[in-house]
């Protein structure tokens, strides 16, 4: 069987150039040029696939993206793709497809049993039959998406990589059919900047697929082919092909998926598989042109029952007859293009059934004067043929066309291409907001409107004669350019002649009757994907559902991934008349992107591993990567968690730097500390207001702990702000504050206190900040610096001071956060690793240990330090942590009216506590929930929880800090925690600060 | 992903803002004279329009300065872009959808 | 006196000028680092005549008030940032003696309302050119960069991928753009560029 449905000679194909391919383990041959579907059917493959729900035997139904059928699985392992619409595959050598949703195979499915009880399926099957008991429906979900199922997922890796870009144009057009060329060429002429897109090859569209057909005189693509080089040679014109819009978004803002390398059989390691375009346009012409629509009648799902516009695209484009034996099935003029030129390349017609009683129009006339046999007032009403289409049943329409009248005939015939009429594919301008209406003319929704700077030309808009889409399409272009802003005139040229045949006349048909009841006896399919029938949707009308939106949930129409682009308005028709109610009164669903599907990994572009974030580094990270640190994410930085010797687990290493820490000297790299420049005449007075603390008396040189809330009262940030100048204060923030802190004071200054003159700068990254921290810790710095007076009068605690570190100009703090005699030493960045590694040297003999933030957060806590974010979740105050001391009584300040709401004085508000195990071994989970009274069994009222929780070497035993309901009135008391593993620990509840409460290590 | 005009940097997209809820909710003169109420109403109330609505933006990834824009909630249409401070503009449309 | 040798830029673990090799033909992007220029956070009020003249006589040339647009001589430019923001960037090391630009700036600027703040080492510089430069920044900035809406010698604030930077193309011809990203930024901007830079070719040129 070797391409036998060939011709032998025409089509877009390169017969010079033949391809090796295999679908589901058969080696088969095609040419470059084909798609996987015009390949298949070369070989005479109609059965590509079985049916969602019921297993059916499924073909090629259409030529392109709104293929409801031919979904394959391509490729293996990691580089496998599920749902590919074999329609679009491009065909290269190699390439491997097999079907999906069968087992064991797409001749003999087991599932297919599905399809003989179906009448115990409706719609609403699964809500109906699932839905008890409903702790089952995690076990149904499995099996029935195990049975289901639409293809699998890659089993490794992605080994491709995928792009991402913005983008941007006075004019994008999408869709490069004549319309969309016009549009282009008269856009380029005005010098716009232009984005032409197709999701196809190659540009020409519907053209691509007709014979005959003629612009300016000549054949229609040598136009094509001049319009592209013009646009190709134009400056500013970018022409993207296999490439999809496939999101309409704000402002102009448009998704393409663009599809690099799909069709090359090695691609290149350095060119991306997909590219994810983010185009703002100024203008958008929707040039997307319009999908045909099938006829809704009894066993309508058959392999080789086709659109008829696809079976003329393999003729003309491929080169293909999809069928020796063919039956056309239509309700208007257009169609018989197809049984034309079917018949002048050889395959008999042996019926053309319309449902018109009286068939007119150009291409009726061209059939009956070639002698093909029509049918008038006819229609289908039944198929025969189980794995491809044998036989059809034909019977006369009453004049209504409600029911049929007389003897059914049959009639043999491997194809049958079916044609409901055309509808504009208006997914695009609908997810654009723009409304659509019904035509009753030509039997279709139609653009009525656009809500952003959106233009609709040709077949889109429902002009479906060639002359009016070349017309709309140069008109169009220049206006949108216009809208642009373009000033000069499109270099005019005449607009080419062309016919103007459209595919009316026709007469409406929703639903195709047959000889027995609608639901008894074969199937009248509306979605083929989602195996939705019109017996489906009646029911759904008949237990009460009358919203198109609700209907389509219930059933599931319009829902697989072809979002119901050939099923959708047969859909809307049928509901509408077994409603009695006018189409454009039950309306239409709402247009979602995507278009087609798009992959995750589009979408993730390069945004994967390693620059899945940023990793913010400080300028010492090399020296702690060479240290050996482990390191902890705060933030987007990344920080020295701990620097384990050699055995030492995280208890160990930790343990030994938290005593270095007590008994010598530590040093901790501080750098990720925010840190704001605050300056100008109003510095003091905007502190005020934005610490609870007060600040105008703070002297120069001095530093002072600021607790910030945010305007609820609740605790947002905390640090130690030093007075440089008159003028001038240095604050700090926590790591993962910076950014929100500097933030919330310009909204102050900016929007509040536009009268204050204060100027904030961010200067985080200006300095290293390296932190020494131990008795030795003076002794040390001493020695590294010649010009900075250290003595305990010249810097006591919170001081500040200015000099030089290491021959670096430095800023020393004397400040603290483990309790211990600590300086922080700024300098500017650059000097951070220099200054660092001097240190480490000079601190030799002192034992200097470096430590990271799990010793600096067990440091902390022996001092009952909060840390905000572990301590505080923005439902904490100031007196919730027994922190009343930093609130000023005597000024306004952020927050201070919201605590006096009387919300905030309620007693029983959970309040900061040191909670100390009976067992000092027993270290509790952060986070355990803490209980007045353990029960057996949960549910237990919860009081509170713990916040830190740490080993203290320094105290041998363990410690903790905790949040509890009325806690600051109830230390001493005994609370349990009852633990995940069934231990309930008893704790007492004690002050926070463990260690040195008088502070005189830090004093030194 | 909306386009919005800066007053300084000009028509930026919306990945350099951080946004800032809705404008002309003014801090009271005197916190301590505002009653629970009324404080809670500053803190927590916004509106809900269907329609043109008043709202605050920063520019994060730009000038850092905050601003108001008018933006019709049904269309994302920005109607008028003014600085912080001045008053909002008056529309006819404020009740069309 | 400070030992300058002692500076590292947040790139310098890279080995970018060890990895650097003169450009090749076919490659579309070179990129180099440019550390340690000299930057001067200025915050003024443009209508403040007295102190803009005084800035004026201290830089040799006015600020640009025009969004996005540098002002320069031949040894210092100035970026609009924004309303009463700008930076001045120096291309070289401060001088080790004798007033730098901060101190130049902020002498200027006594007793006006203002701001004047040295955050050279907060930021490196990476330079970005070749023909296809553009389609590189476009990866991931949302700015519109065609010729006609950014020309030689605009500036603006914005993010590229997941990190702010401020862009300044500093010629046409090339063409030459240079990005200022904060130091901690940087290594990750540097790698994302590169893998960005992949499909075109990219030479690492020594700074």
């Amino acid at each position: 069987m070797s391409q036998r449905y060939r011709l032998p000679d025409g089509g877009r194909i390169d017969r010079t150039a033949p391809l090796n391919f295999r679908f589901n383990g058969t080696a088969l041959r095609g040419y470059v040029g084909d798609t996987l579907a015009s390949a298949l059917l070369s070989n005479g493959i109609h059965l590509v696939g079985r049916s969602f729900k019921y297993h059916r035997p499924r073909g090629i139904f259409s030529a392109g993206a709104e293929e409801p059928n031919a979904l394959v699985q391509l490729g293996t392992g990691a580089r496998s793709d599920p749902n590919m619409h074999a329609t679009q595959v491009e065909l290269i050598e190699g390439l491997k497809a097999r079907s999906q949703n069968c087992w064991p195979s797409v001749d003999f499915d087991i599932s297919a049993i599905n399809d003989r009880l179906s009448r115990f399926m409706p719609s609403g099957f699964y809500y109906k039959t699932f839905m008890w008991p409903a702790a089952f429906w995690m076990r149904y979900e499995y099996i029935i998406r195990h049975a289901a199922g639409l293809g699998t997922a890659p089993t490794g890796r992605d080994p491709d990589y995928n792009d991402k870009t913005f983008a941007h144009c006075d004019v994008l057009v999408v869709g490069a059919g004549p319309a969309g060329l016009a549009a282009a060429l008269s856009a380029a002429r005005t010098g716009a900047r232009v984005i032409l897109v197709e999701q196809d090859a190659e540009v020409g569209g519907a053209l691509l697929g007709l014979a005959g057909e003629k612009i300016g005189g000549k054949p229609a693509l040598d136009w094509v082919a001049a319009a592209r080089a013009e646009l190709v040679e134009s400056a500013d014109v970018r022409i993207l092909t296999r490439t999809t819009a496939y999101g309409y978004f704000d402002h102009n803002f448009v998704g393409l998926l663009e599809r690099l390398t799909d069709h090359i059989v090695d691609p290149p390691a350095h060119l991306p598989r997909h590219r994810l375009w983010k185009v703002r346009a100024k203008q958008v012409v929707l040039a997307t042109g319009a999908i045909e629509r099938p006829l809704v009648f009894r066993d309508n799902d058959r392999p080789g029952i086709m659109l008829a516009g696809a079976c003329q695209t393999y003729l003309n484009r491929y080169a293909v007859k999809a069928g020796q034996k063919a039956v056309l099935f239509a309700n208007n003029d257009g169609a018989y293009a197809t049984a034309n030129d079917l018949a002048a390349a050889g395959v008999k017609i042996a019926a053309i059934v319309d449902t018109r009683p009286n068939p007119e129009g150009p291409h009726s006339e061209r059939a009956e004067s070639a002698g093909l046999p029509v049918l008038a007032g006819h229609a289908i009403v039944g198929t025969t043929g189980d794995k491809r289409v044998r036989q059809v049943r034909i019977a006369r329409l009453n004049d209504d066309g409600s029911a049929i009248t007389g003897e059914a005939q049959e009639v043999d015939c491997d194809l049958l291409a079916v044609s409901g009429g055309w509808n504009p594919a208006v997914h695009l301008l609908s997810q654009a907001r723009g409304k659509i209406r019904f035509d009753e003319e030509r039997g279709t929704f139609v653009p009525m409107q656009t809500e952003q700077a959106t233009h609709v030309a040709g077949a889109c808009n429902g002009s479906f004669g060639l002359a009016s889409c070349l017309t709309e399409g140069f008109a169009t272009g220049e206006t949108a350019a216009k809208a642009a802003g373009l000033s000069s005139k499109s270099r005019r040229k005449k607009t080419p002649a062309a016919s103007n045949e459209t595919f009316l006349p026709a007469r409406w048909t929703w639903l195709v009757p047959s000889e027995t009841p609608l639901g008894r006896g074969g199937k009248h399919f509306v979605d083929l994907q989602s195996d939705v029938t019109a017996a489906d949707l009646k029911l759904a009308i008949r237990e009460g559902y009358r919203s198109i939106e609700h209907v389509k949930r219930y059933t599931t129409t319009g829902m697989g991934t072809d979002q119901g682009k050939t099923g959708n308005v047969n859909a809307i028709g049928i509901i509408a008349d077994t409603l009695d109610r006018p189409i454009a009164e039950v309306g239409v669903t709402t247009f979602r992107p995507p278009y087609t599907p798009v992959t995750f990994g589009a979408f993730a572009g390069r945004d994967v591993d390693d620059l899945l974030d940023p990793i913010r580094k400080t300028p010492m990270h090399g020296w702690h990567e060479r240290a050996g640190a482990l390191f902890e994410d705060v933030g987007q930085w990344r920080r020295p968690w701990y620097y384990p010797r050699a055995g030492e687990d995280l208890h160990k290493a930790v343990a030994r730097e938290v005593a270095a820490v007590r008994t010598s000297l530590g040093v901790v790299d501080a750098s990720t500390l925010g840190k704001i420049d605050i300056r100008g005449k109003d510095a003091a007075t905007f502190l005020n207001r934005i610490y609870t603390n007060a600040w105008s008396k703070l002297e120069i040189g001095k530093c002072r702990y600021g607790l910030m809330l945010g305007e609820n009262g609740m605790v947002m940030d905390d640090g130690v702000t030093a007075r440089l100048g008159e003028y001038q204060f240095l604050m700090t923030t926590t790591t993962g504050n910076a950014a929100a802190v500097l933030q919330h004071m310009e909204e102050f200054l900016q929007t509040e206190w536009t009268d204050l003159d204060v100027q904030l700068t961010s200067v985080t990254e200006q300095f290293a900040t390296i932190s020494l921290a131990g008795p030795n810790a003076r002794r040390l710095l001493s020695e590294m610096t010649h010009d900075i007076e250290l003595s305990p009068n010249a810097l006591p605690h919170m001081a500040f001071t200015e000099g030089t570190v290491a021959s670096v100009p430095a800023r020393v703090f004397r400040i603290s956060f483990t309790g211990e005699m600590s300086y922080e030493i700024n300098v500017p960045a650059s000097y951070g690793m220099a200054v660092w590694q001097a240190v480490l040297t000079a601190g030799e003999r002192y034992d200097i240990t470096p430590y990271g933030t799990e010793a600096m957060h067990v440091l902390r806590a022996e001092k009952g330090y909060i840390i905000v974010g572990q301590e505080t979740d923005g439902s904490v105050t100031p007196v919730d942590l027994g922190m009343d001391w930093v609130v000023s009584k005597k000024k306004d300040f952020v927050g201070r009216r919201s605590l006096a709401r009387p919300d905030m004085l309620k007693p029983d508000r959970k309040q900061l506590v040191g909670l100390l195990t009976d067992d000092p071994q027993v270290v509790l989970p952060e986070g355990a929930q803490l209980v007045e009274r353990a029960l057996p069994n949960p549910p237990m009222p919860m009081i509170g929880y713990v916040t830190s929780s740490y080993g203290s070497p320094n105290l041998g035993r363990s410690i903790a800090l905790a949040l509890v309901k009325g806690g600051l009135a109830r230390k001493g008391e005994t609370i349990f925690a009852p633990l995940a593993d069934g231990r309930v620990v008893p704790c007492t509840m004690t002050d926070p600060v463990f260690l040195d409460p008088e502070g005189e290590r830090l004093r030194g | 992903m909306l386009l919005i005009p800066c007053p300084y940097c000009g028509e930026r997209a919306e990945s350099e803002f951080s946004y800032g809820g809705e404008a002309h909710i003014a801090r009271p003169a005197d916190p301590e004279k505002t009653s629970d109420a009324d404080w809670a109403d500053y803190l927590y109330t916004r509106t809900n329009t269907k329609g043109v609505y008043f709202e605050r933006w920063m520019h994060a990834h730009g000038c850092r300065r905050w601003f108001n824009i008018a933006r019709h909630t049904v269309s994302y249409d920005i109607l008028a872009v003014y600085e912080t401070g001045a008053p909002p503009p008056k529309f006819d449309t404020k009740s069309e959808v | 006196m400070v030992e300058r040798y002692l500076r590292q830029s947040p790139l310098a673990h890279l080995g970018l000028d060890g990895r650097a090799q003169a450009v090749r033909g076919e490659s579309g992007v070179a990129m180099s680092e440019q550390p340690f220029r000299g930057i001067v956070n200025l915050r003024v009020q443009p209508d403040d005549s007295e102190a803009m003249a005084a800035l004026e006589s201290a830089l040799g040339f006015a600020l640009p008030v025009e969004p996005n647009t540098t002002a320069a001589s031949a040894t210092a430019l100035a970026f609009w940032l924004g309303p009463d923001e700008w930076w001045i960037v120096t291309p070289g090391p401060e001088p080790e003696s004798g007033p730098n630009m901060a101190v130049t700036l902020r002498t200027a600027l006594t007793d006006r309302r203002g701001a004047v703040t040295d955050v050279s080492d907060s930021r490196t510089c990476i330079r970005i050119s070749g023909p296809r430069a553009r389609d590189l920044l476009c990866k991931g900035m949302p700015l519109d960069l065609h010729p006609r809406v950014f020309p030689s010698g605009c500036c603006a604030q914005s993010h590229l991928a997941k990190t702010g930077v401020v862009l300044h193309l500093i010629a046409e011809d090339g063409p030459t753009f240079e990005l200022y990203v904060l130091r901690s930024f940087a290594e990750y901007l540097w790698l994302w560029l590169e893998d960005a830079a992949r499909e075109y070719g990219l030479t690492i040129t020594s700074s």
